[in-house]
């Protein structure tokens, strides 16, 4: 059983290649409960916490992109600058867990472990994030679409570190917003997250914790697109706001168990992108172009 | 002459004197029960039953036994003495035999070099059982539908009261069903002891957190078969119990683990064991039918209690007689017909949480007195100002409450307390439900108010004798206390120095360890200690006082009578001679042992009718919510309180048992269950049984009614379950305000907000 | 089992580890086998904060810390913040406020406070809710735990004004 510190990506992938079937260990705070409870048989692991380059971020003005590293804890981007470029993320991350947890937990760790309550997910979802990859081999990017798979299966092979996601910098709203029973530290019942993207005309709709991976409500997108001008400007009425609510609530099959029933998440859903929306339509009008 | 001021300020009675085990713990140095150590220990673990309900048909240990680092692995066969254990009835197994009946009950136990080695051992034991339908439902338990799961059969107890005229029926009428979910007391000192066994096995040592050292003795010696004073507890420090803890869980398996290896014998629960080792809060069906005239003078009241006790009977007897026994609440009422059931079922078994019954009684006498407001029109206050206890009222048991009964004040008092700012325009989302969420504004929000009142026994009832024990000695001006009362986090440490500085004039008093070298204390439960315990000390140290005046009497040919304690002095009140307590304890030693009873009590007759109580507090409660209606989410904003305390001897730690009590009934209210399925539990994790954040705190604005107790030995009545009684259906009854639901249930959940 | 061996930093001093077996979180390790009993575990989920601890200073669950990859990290205990074996401000204030009943919520709290006022001296009400939101007690209802706070936070705001 060894236990390698990697202190640098190339250490990192070198030692996934040295020992199959190692776990990656980034902030620990999946992968510890499930050894914790004994769910989970640890054998080789490969630690990232001192991989420096995978806590960076960095803003492409050219590109109007911002990629930032799996390992970028949760609570810098709650925080100024990163919350500024990703308000919607800084949202999302505020809601993960506790101040300790949001010390440790990445994005890396909510792609690799893949849950469909995974806070950050519908951000990335509705941004259309790119998942970047790597390994001795090379490096592959996927959309995250193409990387969620199912409940916590996704699509990095087992010699592959995720190394970054790229996110687009949006000039529009967006929004991010999670029901849970209690006022803190609360896995989400139902989670959604509503972009608004002027220039491209387009408003996204993401959901979480509703089916088996986050849900893009494309319908629904496609439907709002239909009724109303989403370039530059938005105009939503409350009946508007009240039917996309409902529209992307179609599209997501959730669950009963011992948190919440379907019919409540099915619900709440639509309450959440509804609001979401007219929040949307209220943005603009605080923050004129 | 000894006076409040100058008690306070010797951090005596009346002051906010502090913990002396406070800097240990906030430099985590005290000792809890699972920080025990002891050189060549082994690990201990136990199996559990995965199955609600089934045979046994065999148990194979071998291959747990093989594995390297495995010392022992016990099961019912080895069990020398007595095979099952009780606080009532000796209904339960220290390991399951032919038949286990509940998810989780103990099938076996090893001991072994490293957790995990006891975890793998756990993991090779081989239990072949033959799985049968569980009993869950607890109709059926009633009805006789389903056979009987335990030689003592489905029902643990049934009670009625029946008093007054039976065929009464009231101008006005208003029933209702109500159901308390299962409640989990979620300590945060997880289960752990040390057991250390004597050199040639004839006893053994236990270090353990627990609430009552000397029933776990007594349960323990027995199915040990050791003689009771061979089994020595020592208080290993607690992290919280409320009830939790009376039921013995690792002791048995821990002493036995260490007389069959004949080495010391960590166990310890994780989170998880946690819930499974230890029992529950009666999830409960109540059907009230209250009766009044038009002005709302409540005249009758009828109920049907079901308390689902689960597999084994516990406390269930006793927490089922207070609930009977509190039906009408903290009112008058002549008629009542109250039919209880306490059930056995294959669900996890219950006994004693923080109210004891009463919890479940008052968010069903609560609910129907809004229910009686509104059809009188009159309002939440005014219906129960209008039916307030007094002293010298009777409960439906035909018992007067002679105790201090100021009900009307809690209500005006709690009345005139200061309501919470309105929201403001843009509130920060921390404020409002759904919180960083981001899940409403404030145009999504409406707030709403509501009350309870109640009741609530102190002591132990139906004749028991519950007394408590204290030994102080007194030697050149320091005290020196011991006691077995079983400090949980209340405080009581702290209280018993009071005592002694009070009493005796000195400053320095110590704890000798809290063991079972000493009488018993009773349990730290039911708001007795300060009572029962608290008397004890005080006994015992008016003893030594009474000794040391008579010394100084006589060296100053004197009568004792004129003596009093001024200060750190003895002085003579009518005269000038003045000596410090010091100077007149120096050489000597004082040493008394008092043990303190309460006044007996009596057996309820089969109507139900009976003194069985010993005395009463009581305390209201004003709720301000505010509820995102359209997602069901609440933020409960301010609690508001007047409890009736007899007397506050240390304010601090009092505050602290109100906002404590508070937030765990604000828990019941809106986010804490147990969720079962045929049997089993579903959510024994607190990422899924939710305990209030400091987030879901209200702001506690709270005022201590003090009229002193004339029974209690120092005035002070017990206060730690008042505050987690009416808060739950005053937050209920807010959120029935604000969105105009029924909500006959408890934890309201945001799907019964949306859909009920 | 294996014979994990590594070095852990911790409130100053440098421990050795040996034939550990490597899923052994950090609480596990700080408790059992360098003989730090101060941090305390209640869920073994980072769902109550009782194990925290700092961490190349930030407040982290130490039972989601695996231990073997905590190496070259700078790790602060309860037992590691006072000077001398005094209490410190933070401890004195929860002591004096009523903050503590059983206590074993406790450590955790004071790590997190410590925290909280190192990196923000002036915390407003909500700030000091929100940073502790991961600290669950059962005991005080949290109302004597903020009064600690705040008389903390006012004793070094009024220290500094001098």
């Amino acid at each position: 059983m060894t236990v390698i510190n990697a202190t640098s990506l190339e250490q990192a992938l070198q030692a996934l290649r040295d020992l199959p079937g190692a776990r990656i260990v980034q902030g620990g705070t999946d992968l510890m409960v499930e050894v914790n409870f004994n769910r989970t048989k640890v054998d080789d692991v490969v630690a990232l916490r001192r991989v420096n380059e995978l806590k960076r971020w960095h803003v492409d003005e050219d590109a109007r992109t911002i990629r930032i590293g799996a390992g970028v804890p949760y609570a810098e981007m709650e925080r100024s600058p990163l919350r500024e470029h990703v308000p919607a993320l800084a949202q999302a991350a505020r809601t993960v867990g506790s101040p300790q947890i949001r010390a440790a937990g990445s994005l890396g760790g909510n792609l690799g472990t893949c849950s469909p309550a995974g806070d950050g997910l519908p951000v990335l979802s509705a941004l259309d994030a790119t998942v970047h990859l790597q390994s001795l081999g090379g490096s592959r990017d996927l959309s995250v679409h193409e990387f969620m798979l199912g409940v916590k299966k996704n699509a990095r092979r087992p010699d592959e570190v995720i190394v970054a996601v790229t996110l687009p910098l949006l000039e529009g709203f967006q929004g991010y917003a999670k029901v849970g029973t209690r006022n803190a530290m609360v896995i989400s019942a139902a989670s959604a997250c509503v972009v608004h993207d002027p220039r491209g005309g387009s408003v996204r709709v993401a959901l979480g914790a509703v089916a088996p991976t986050v849900v893009r409500a494309r319908n629904a997108e496609s439907w709002l697109a239909a009724q109303t001008n989403l370039r530059d400007t938005l105009t939503v009425s409350a009946n508007l706001a009240r039917e996309f609510g409902q529209r992307a609530a179609a599209e997501c099959s959730p669950i009963d168990d011992h948190r919440s029933t379907a019919s409540y998440r099915r619900h709440a859903v639509a309450v959440l992108v509804e609001r979401l929306l007219l929040r949307a339509n209220d943005h603009q009008k605080e923050t004129p172009r | 002459m000894a006076t409040a001021t100058s008690t306070k300020q010797r951090d005596g009675l009346g002051a906010s004197a502090l913990r002396p085990d406070g800097i240990p713990k906030v430099q985590g140095r005290f000792a809890f029960s699972s920080d025990a150590w002891a050189d060549n220990m082994l690990w201990g673990a136990t199996l559990r039953s995965p199955h609600p309900h089934a045979r046994i048909r065999s148990i194979d240990v071998s291959a747990a036994l093989a594995i390297n680092g495995v010392s022992a692995v016990i099961t019912a066969d080895d069990v020398p003495g007595k095979l099952t254990y009780g606080l009532i009835a000796s209904d339960q197994p220290v390991f399951a035999r032919d038949v286990v009946r509940y998810a989780g009950e103990p099938v076996a136990a090893v001991a072994a070099d490293h957790p995990e080695t006891a975890r793998r051992a756990l993991a090779a034991i081989k239990v072949d059982y033959e799985i049968l339908a569980p009993l869950v439902d607890a109709e059926s338990a009633i009805d006789g539908s389903f056979p009987s799961i335990h030689p003592d059969g489905n029902v643990i107890r049934r009670q009625k009261i029946v008093r007054g005229d039976q065929s009464f029926v009231g101008d006005v009428v208003v029933e209702g069903t109500y159901e308390i979910g299962m409640q989990d007391q979620a300590f945060l000192g997880l289960e752990a002891a040390l057991a250390l066994p004597d050199d040639d096995g004839s006893g053994v040592e236990l270090f353990v957190a627990t609430q009552w050292l000397h029933e776990d003795q007594k349960q323990i010696a027995a199915c040990l078969d050791l003689p009771v004073d061979r089994v020595r507890l020592t208080l290993g420090g607690v992290g919280g119990a409320f009830g939790g803890r009376e039921d013995i869980s690792l002791q048995v398996h821990c002493c036995l683990l260490a007389l069959v290896t004949k080495r010391p014998i960590k166990m310890q629960y994780g989170r998880e064991e946690s819930f499974y080792g230890h029992i529950h809060r009666h999830p409960a069906k109540i059907f009230m039918r209250h009766h009044a005239d038009r002005d709302g003078t409540l005249r009758r009241v009828e109920a049907r209690v079901v308390l689902d006790g689960g597999a084994y009977a516990s406390t269930s007897s006793a927490v089922l007689i207070n609930a009977v026994t509190h039906m009408q609440g903290p009112y008058k009422c002549e008629i009542a017909t109250v039919d209880g059931y306490a059930v056995r079922s294959n669900n996890p078994p219950c006994g004693a949480m923080r109210g004891f019954g009463v919890v479940q009684a008052c968010f069903a006498h609560e609910s129907q007195m809004d229910k009686l407001a509104d059809a009188c029109g009159l309002s939440p206050v005014d219906v129960r100002l209008k039916n307030a206890m007094q002293t010298g009222d009777k409960l439906i048991t035909g018992q007067v409450v002679e105790s201090v009964a100021p009900v009307a004040r809690c209500i005006r008092e709690t009345a005139a307390l200061p309501m919470p700012d309105p929201l403001p325009e843009n509130p920060d989302p921390l404020m409002i439900p759904g919180g960083s969420g981001l899940t409403a504004q404030r145009g999504n929000i409406r707030r709403g108010v509501g009350w309870g009142v109640s009741i609530k026994n102190l002591m132990y009832s139906e004749g028991f004798d519950d007394y408590a024990t204290a030994r102080c000695r007194l030697a050149d001006g320091v005290a020196t206390l011991q006691f077995a009362t079983a400090e949980v986090g209340q405080g009581f440490v702290v209280l018993a120095q009071q005592i002694a500085r009070t009493v005796l004039g000195v400053d320095t008093v110590l704890l000798e360890p809290i063991s079972t070298a000493i009488g018993s204390a009773g349990s730290t439960s039911a708001s007795r200690q300060t009572w029962m315990s608290g008397g004890a000390v005080d006994g015992a140290c008016r003893r030594v006082r009474e000794e040391l005046f008579q010394r100084v009497a006589d060296a100053n040919g004197l009568d004792p009578l004129r003596l009093a304690i001024d200060g750190t002095d003895v002085v003579d009140t009518m005269g000038s001679l003045r000596v410090p307590v010091a100077q007149a304890s120096r050489g000597v030693v004082f040493d008394h042992t008092f043990e303190h009873h309460h006044r007996a009590t009596e057996e309820l007759d089969e109507n139900g009718q009976g003194n069985c109580h010993v005395a009463f507090a009581f305390v209201a409660h004003r709720a301000v919510v505010d509820v995102d209606p359209d997602l069901g989410l609440v933020k409960v904003v301010q609690v508001a309180t007047a409890q009736d305390v007899g007397r506050v001897l240390n304010p601090l730690a009092a505050i602290g048992q109100l906002e404590g009590g508070i937030a765990q009934g604000l828990g019941l209210a809106v986010m804490e269950e147990i969720v079962l399925r045929d049997g089993k539990m579903r959510n024994p994790s607190f990422t899924d049984y939710l305990l209030p954040t400091a987030l879901d705190a209200p702001t506690v604005v709270a005022t201590m009614i003090e009229e002193p107790e004339p029974q209690a030995p120092l005035g002070a009545k017990g206060i730690g379950e008042p505050p987690c009684i009416s808060v739950t259906p005053a937050i209920a009854a807010a959120i029935r305000a604000a969105t105009g639901k029924e909500l006959p249930r408890v934890p309201v959940r945001p799907q019964d907000i949306v859909f009920g | 089992m294996s014979n994990e061996f590594y070095r852990l930093t911790v409130n100053g001093i440098e421990h050795e580890v040996q034939d550990a077996w490597a899923g052994e979180s950090l609480l596990y390790v700080l408790r059992e086998r360098l003989g730090l009993p101060g941090t305390k575990g209640a869920c073994e989920q980072g769902e109550c904060g009782s194990c925290t601890v700092l961490m190349d200073g930030e407040a982290v669950c130490s039972c989601l810390v695996m231990a073997a990859t905590a190496v070259e990290a700078e790790i602060t205990t309860v037992e590691g913040l006072s000077v001398d074996g005094e209490p410190t401000d933070v401890q004195q204030s929860f002591v004096e406020a009523g903050g503590v009943q059983c206590g074993f919520c406790t450590p955790g709290l004071i790590v997190a406070v410590h925290h909280l006022l190192d990196r923000n001296p002036n915390p407003g009400e909500l700030e000091i809710k929100e940073a502790i939101s991961g600290n669950i007690c059962r005991c005080t209802g949290y109302g004597r735990i903020f009064a600690a706070v705040e008389q903390a936070r006012d004793q070094r705001r009024a220290a500094e004004a001098h």
